[in-house]
């Protein structure tokens, strides 16, 4: 099966009333079929332009992006992936069930088939009484888990992610990681994944990209050797080798120097 | 958020005045509970009808300048049928008016939403109409549509109405959320699918607002246009009649039919609003 | 605070802004065209007596009587009033009445937005006078005008307080004042109470008071808020001055050419339409130099946003 994302010499400049920004440049990156990919890097490193490119939500001025052997235009066309973005970005006057069939409802599925789908996608999402509700009735995660359900809700082999969890204190974005890990496994989609936190980047991901800015570029891409995501649960965060891969990640941040520390990335 | 996402990026701007308004804060940081802001207008209507039945009553004022309230109430009780009927001719013109009025307002912003070129061909020629008097046209519609048609008066109402329905409209139009217009670019969606999806349905609000906004705007528009002419029968003319045969106490009774008939399209619109608002 | 804001502020794009109010300019005239050509274009084709769906006329007549021809009215305007001698050319008639409607509107206006600002200033300040009097304010605007007229007058006429006597246009104006004060206190009102929670807050740690959180954080946090709303306000008092001048009778003022015009529309229906371009003339000076107000006051309106 060809790759799930090829990434070949892309930059991208943005014309903006203070001039020109070099967002992305002379960027390359695969990712594998069903990989677990993080991009992480302090403000203004392109992380988030690099999985707009990707999403076809953006262009690039320079080099190619490719979706499972096509380009990331075509892909967007043939919706072949799903993407969750920073806000969850559900349509208020939708109930929770009405915002998953969203995309399928665009798609012109049978009213049958589209129900049969919500409720398989509310029973991955553990969103099982909530089908009914809407979005002012349900908490930042709940919400988020609402727009994942979305996100997979035509069964994409690619699934692009925004900081999703961001918005969401500490406690709920552990369990957040951990249901993403099982829904990603179980569905053998790829992810890419932007995030500030390099807890979060180790935990999720087979590969961590780290990005550098001025001008946006991947710095160093770490493999993590953490064991196949798929079998990860809660008490890898207590073990030794988690830790030595934040500090590889950390490093690779700092650009080889503990000197200074860069900004826009969480420690924690 | 990332900065490098977009080079603007853009937060929705406020919407109409939620129906559902934060009660008011004091300076002092004092909310007003809502048995405070049902009760104190009422006393203060009372009171001030109270003041008013004692000047009438002491001589002060003469009667036929202000009746007293006293002396009103009984030409209600008198008129009761002629009040109605009245403020039927006057209330329908106005609802016709209301009607036809938020539906150009609609449309009109539908097409300008679609078209650069008839939006800046519109949006001039409805900021003019909203700053004329409009009432001013009654008698040549009148002459353009005969001395006996009430179509004259339909027509200023709903050139009436149709100004702030078609501002908010637009505006609505304009409201949807770049995260929803990026959703819907990942999902490959039509324009029309869009519209369908995201647009309107966030519009809808803004025009309901509109429409309330345009009720008393009918009203008033539909009842002073019968001034300038035209079939009498309506409150319009009805006040104007009482007032010249010094009929004063009659004149307001109608002027208190014209403040109900105002009051009820606003009541039902802004009934029509909260429904609208519910959930966006 | 402003030295800091306005030193780092982008400039603002001067060229872009003239350029756009030129083609906006330019599409508003289009669309008059547009509109002229689409009436001129149904006294041609359209059917003679108009549209009649039962007995309801839904299309107007397309005789010359009905629908002058658009160049008949422009001409109209460069024609003697009556056939009278020395009457003069009716665009200056029309400029003259329009003046005075002016004048009156502009006093309304003046005392509507003295009114409204009090009252917004009285309702922020007391949170039982916002509940008290907010809905009656509200309640106002349903009340006809025209009801007010005759009444206005005889109350008028009573009052003299030494020299001073009541004028007919007064009575005018005061109706006018009556839709103008409307708009101003609820939008003065919204704009006294828009500043947030942070800024409330630093005030309080400055130990401000009242009046002074009103001159340093309200009254100008109000200002985009009034603008609109004076504008309004002004649109409002034409229209109020319009009407009321046709309800009390009074002479010289546009309302009573309107009305004067058309009942002699039957022999020249032309004429009938000069008070109404005066009558348009008049609205869009009034909102026009609310706006010109506006620049005055341009510091007042910039956001917090970022550039």
């Amino acid at each position: 099966m060809s790759a799930a994302v090829v990434v070949r010499g892309v930059d991208k400049i943005f014309d903006t009333k203070s001039g020109h920004v070099t967002a992305l440049s002379a960027v390359d990156l695969d990712v594998a079929p069903g990989e677990f990919v993080s991009l992480i890097g302090p403000s203004g490193c392109g992380k988030s332009t690099l999985m707009r490119l990707i999403a076809d939500l953006e262009t690039p001025t320079a080099g190619t992006v490719e979706v499972f052997g096509t380009s990331a235009h075509q892909a967007r066309v043939d919706q072949r992936y799903g993407i969750a973005f920073q806000q969850a970005g559900l349509l208020p006057w939708r109930t929770v069930s009405a915002n998953i069939a969203l995309p399928l409802e665009l798609s012109g599925m049978a009213r049958a088939e589209v129900r049969q789908r919500v409720d398989e996608l509310i029973a991955l999402v553990g969103l099982g009484d909530f089908g009914d509700r809407f979005p002012d009735q349900l908490s930042g995660g709940m919400q988020q888990r609402v727009a994942i359900a979305r996100a997979l809700a035509k069964k994409p082999q690619l699934l692009l992610m925004d900081e999703p969890f961001g918005a969401l204190d500490e406690m709920t974005r552990e369990y957040m990681q951990t249901e993403l890990l099982r829904i990603a496994a179980e569905t053998g989609a790829a992810v890419v994944f932007v995030t500030h936190s390099i807890p979060e980047a180790v935990y999720l991901s087979d590969r961590v990209v780290v990005m550098s800015p001025r001008p946006g570029r991947i710095a160093e891409v770490v493999p993590m050797s953490l064991g196949s995501t798929g079998s990860r649960a809660d008490d890898l965060r207590e073990d030794a080798s988690f830790f030595e891969m934040i500090t590889a990640v950390r490093e690779a941040l700092h650009g080889g120097t503990h000197a200074t520390a860069p900004r826009g990335v969480e420690n924690r | 958020m990332t900065t490098e996402t977009r080079a603007s990026t853009l937060t929705r701007t406020p919407g109409p005045s939620r129906p559902r308004t934060r009660p008011p804060v004091g300076p002092l940081g004092r909310t007003a509970s809502g048995a405070e802001r049902a009760i104190a207008p009422v006393v203060l209507g009372g009171a001030v009808i109270g003041i008013w039945q004692l000047l009438a009553g002491s001589g002060l004022v003469e009667a036929y300048l202000l009746p007293s309230p006293a002396a009103i109430i009984a030409e209600i009780i008198e008129f009761w049928p002629s009040m109605l009927s009245a403020a039927g001719i006057t209330g329908l013109n106005a609802f016709v008016g209301l009607v036809a009025g938020s539906l150009l307002g609609v449309v009109a912003a539908l097409v300008a939403s679609t078209s650069r070129l008839l939006d800046g061909m519109l949006a001039p020629i409805v900021a003019a109409l909203a700053v004329i008097p409009i009432v001013a046209l009654a008698p040549v519609l009148n002459t353009m549509f005969g001395a006996d048609s009430r179509t004259g008066r339909q027509l200023i109402a709903s050139l009436a109405a149709f100004v702030p329905v078609f501002i908010t409209t637009a505006r609505g139009l304009r409201q949807t959320q770049p995260v929803h217009r990026e959703l819907m670019t990942s999902f490959a969606a039509t324009p029309w699918q869009v519209m369908r999806t995201i647009t309107l349905p966030t519009a809808v609000p803004y025009t309901f607002t509109g429409i309330r906004l345009a009720s008393s705007l009918a009203v008033i528009s539909a009842l002073v246009a019968e001034y300038f002419g035209g079939p009498r029968g309506g409150l319009g003319g009805l006040i104007s009649t009482s007032a010249a045969s010094s009929a004063y106490p009659r004149a307001w009774a109608y002027v208190v039919a014209a403040i109900a008939l105002g009051l009820a399209f606003y009541l039902v619109t802004l009934a029509l609003e909260r429904w609208a608002s519910r959930r966006r | 605070m402003s030295d800091a804001a306005t030193l780092l502020a982008p400039p603002r794009r001067r060229r872009a802004g003239q350029g756009a109010r030129l083609k906006a300019a330019g599409y508003g005239l289009l669309g008059i065209i547009a509109l002229a050509v689409a009436s001129e274009l149904y006294k041609w084709l359209g059917p003679a007596d108009g549209l009649l769906i039962g007995d309801v006329r839904v299309l107007p007549r397309t005789s010359d009587l009905a629908m002058p021809h658009i160049w008949d009215m422009v001409g109209r305007l460069f024609e003697p009033v009556t056939r009278a001698e020395g009457a003069r050319v009716l665009w200056l008639e029309i400029v003259i009445a329009a003046g005075l409607t002016l004048g009156i509107a502009a006093v309304g206006w003046v005392v509507g937005v003295v009114v409204g600002i009090g009252l917004a200033l009285i309702m922020q300040r007391w949170i039982l006078a916002e509940s008290a009097l907010l809905p009656w304010i509200v309640l106002s605007q349903t009340v006809p005008l025209i009801a007010f007229a005759p009444l206005v007058k005889s109350w008028g006429s009573r009052i003299e307080i030494g020299a001073f006597e009541w004028q007919d246009w007064m009575s005018v104006a005061v109706i006018a004042s009556y839709l103008a004060f409307f708009p101003v206190a609820v939008g003065a009102l919204k704009g006294l109470q828009a500043p947030d929670r942070i800024h409330r807050e630093l005030l309080h740690t400055y130990s401000a008071r009242w009046w002074p959180t009103m001159v340093h954080l309200r009254l100008p946090a109000a200002v985009p808020f009034l603008l609109p709303a004076l504008r309004l306000a002004a649109a409002n008092a034409v229209v109020g001055a319009v009407v009321a001048e046709v309800s009390t009778g009074l002479q010289g003022g546009i309302g009573r050419l309107v009305i004067q015009y058309a009942g002699q529309a039957s022999g020249d229906p032309a004429k009938a339409w000069a008070p109404i371009f005066g009558a348009i003339a008049l609205g869009l000076i009034a909102a026009g130099s609310v706006a010109l107000l506006g620049l005055l006051v341009k510091d007042y309106r910039r956001t917090e946003g970022e550039a």
